[in-house]
């Protein structure tokens, strides 16, 4: 069953091949005894998951479920799940149990999706390895060695490890399609606004955006007919009419135009791994699409707006982290000042402080303009770059990572080399646009990535030529030598 | 730009996080690297250039100003550390 896509599974509970009871306790099992190697759960509620997996049977032969009744879904640890454990990787809230649902959680649980665990990430979404957890790494499945990347990491070692069907996701800075691309699975970060964000713990407010991460583009699709759509709770939250997002996976891609921007085939993308982005491109022109250079000029500030944006963001966002209302307390403060600053201290790791002492300089008084103002300026430019694009082309294409997942403790003491690892994913998020990673090989073994930009609210269109793709090449089916070998 | 020790001490007391004092001098020289990459915006021509903090330049909706939410003061001070007569306790701040 573990090998079995989401549209498979969707089917074959149907078709009483199995019934979500005994899937779940397959995935439970499978997680209880392999789960030890990859470290990609945080929490596993075992026995509301099977509470669950009750309720969606009794659903199913009543014959009124949705599609995803009955299918077991991870959440990143990242999203409120009303009485279970909500860590976002900090020992600020390893103790933290929320008392209300994210909206995402919510839709899995009115469409009958299962809550299979919660997976482990890099400290409130901030790194590239999961190297930042509280919980320690998880572990890429195709090599234990090395990073899964992040801060998704937990959820896209999961499902590369066929220890859940999917999974979701949050994309900051390329935090579901780095992960998706060093795993070899499907990521999808919708439009900033697609997917409500309440109760998603914030690390950027600005920038944060849920998504799904898969197998496959068509599974991609079923979870995001679930997450997308206006939430009145969430004031970031686009009043944007949603679709069906399955429906255009088979279009033709005959006379799609794909815009290349050179800034992303130069220096620093690796030859083995720009060479597989670019089979992918052939496919894709054979498949009919049409191939157009196009330039993205301020892509070389891309980096440096970013990391004065996102850190300024989050030292205003977990300025809310205090001690007081919920989460860590450190012991016996001697007076208010020392219960917030030795809370503080204690409760986060080191990449959250660097941020938020980054973030809180730049909008410090004398420094505001200097970094926040222009960089929300360069924002702009990065913007335009895109929609200038986008007058020529109708999607964007090229590598989702400078090359395939590096190993572990390699760039951990390195912030600025960290960094760097996203330098074709964080554009995506400042000018607030869908992106989406598909499987295009191997690297030595390792999977990498090749990364589709889309129009604000083109998801569908990413999707399809994800799909179309998917029909064409085989790389997203490969499984991890531990799975294929059946050993895990 | 360059950041001085004490300047980041300032920093740290302003984002209320506590720095080991031999820390310091590490957490220093870490967030001068950061600054000095970001140090290349300051090269770009964004004259006339309005500051953009929202992707999709969105506005703040607005909604009546009704009572939507039912009280949870109980849920929510299940999970605090300290509470008292529904009240959230901190260390004497008045001496």
């Amino acid at each position: 069953m573990h090998r079995h896509s989401v549209a498979q599974l969707v089917q074959g509970l149907r078709d009483k091949q199995f019934s979500s009871t005994e899937l779940t306790r397959h995935f439970l099992d499978r997680i209880a005894a392999l789960d030890g190697r990859y470290n990609s759960y945080i929490s596993v509620p075992e026995t509301a998951a099977m509470d669950a997996a009750a309720a969606a049977d009794r659903r199913l032969a009543a014959g009124d479920a949705a599609v995803l009744t009955g299918i077991p879904i991870a959440h990143k640890d990242i999203f409120c799940t009303d009485g279970l454990r909500t860590s976002c990787g900090s020992r600020m809230l390893d103790n933290f149990v929320p008392p209300y649902d994210a909206t995402v959680i919510q839709r899995f649980k009115r469409d009958g999706a299962i809550t299979l665990g919660k997976t482990n990430m890099d400290e409130f979404a901030m790194g590239s390895s999961n190297e930042s957890s509280f919980y320690g790494h998880a572990r890429n499945p195709w090599d234990p060695e090395r990073v899964p990347g992040g801060s998704s990491g937990g959820s896209a070692a999961a499902v590369a490890a066929r220890l859940a069907p999917a999974a979701t996701g949050t994309d900051t800075g390329g935090s579901i399609r780095q992960p998706a691309a060093f795993c070899g699975i499907t990521g999808l970060k919708p439009t900033y606004g697609r997917i409500s964000r309440l109760g998603m713990i914030a690390f950027a407010s600005s920038l944060d955006q849920a998504g799904p991460m898969a197998r496959t583009a068509q599974d991609c699709a079923l979870l995001l007919n679930t997450m997308a759509g206006h939430d009145p709770l969430d004031s970031t939250s686009a009043a944007v009419a949603t679709e069906d997002y399955t429906a255009a996976l088979d279009n033709s891609l005959e006379g799609l135009r794909i815009g290349l921007p050179r800034e992303y085939f130069g220096e620093g993308l690796d030859a083995a791994t720009g060479a597989l982005v670019d089979s992918a491109l052939k496919e894709l022109t054979a498949l009919g699409a049409r191939l157009v250079e196009v330039s993205l000029p301020h892509s070389h500030l891309t980096v440096p707006a970013y990391y004065v944006i996102a850190p300024a963001e989050a030292s205003t966002t977990l300025s809310r982290f205090d001690g007081v209302r919920y989460g860590h307390r450190c012991a016996d403060p001697v007076d208010l000042h020392d219960l917030y600053t030795r809370t503080r201290e204690e409760g986060f790791g080191d990449e959250v402080k660097r941020r938020i002492l980054v973030g809180t300089y730049a909008l410090s008084a004398g420094y505001y303009d200097a970094y926040y103002k222009k960089a929300q300026q360069v924002r702009r430019l990065i913007k335009q770059d895109f929609l200038d694009c986008f007058e020529q082309v109708d999607v964007i294409a090229g590598p989702t990572t400078p090359g395939p997942a590096f190993k572990l403790g390699e760039k951990s003491d390195d912030p600025i080399a960290m960094y760097l690892e996203d330098i074709y994913t964080l554009a995506v998020n400042l000018a607030g646009l869908p992106g989406m990673s598909v499987p295009a090989g191997f690297v030595q073994g390792r999977p990498v990535g090749f990364q589709l930009i889309g129009r604000h609210f083109d998801e569908s269109r990413l999707l399809n030529i994800a799909h179309r793709y998917q029909q064409a090449t085989d790389w997203h089916l490969q499984e991890p030598p531990e799975v294929a070998e059946g050993s895990a | 730009m360059a950041i001085e020790q004490d300047e980041i001490e300032k920093i740290a007391e302003l984002a209320r996080i506590r720095i080991d004092a031999d820390r310091i001098g590490d957490v220093t020289r870490r967030i001068t690297d950061i600054l000095h990459m970001v140090d290349q915006l300051q090269a770009a021509d964004t004259s006339g250039v309005e500051p953009m903090a929202n992707p999709l330049d969105a506005t703040q909706p607005l909604r009546a100003d009704e009572v939507t939410e039912s009280n949870r003061r109980e849920a929510f001070q299940a999970i605090a550390p300290a509470v008292e007569n529904g009240l959230y306790l901190v260390p004497k701040v008045i001496e």
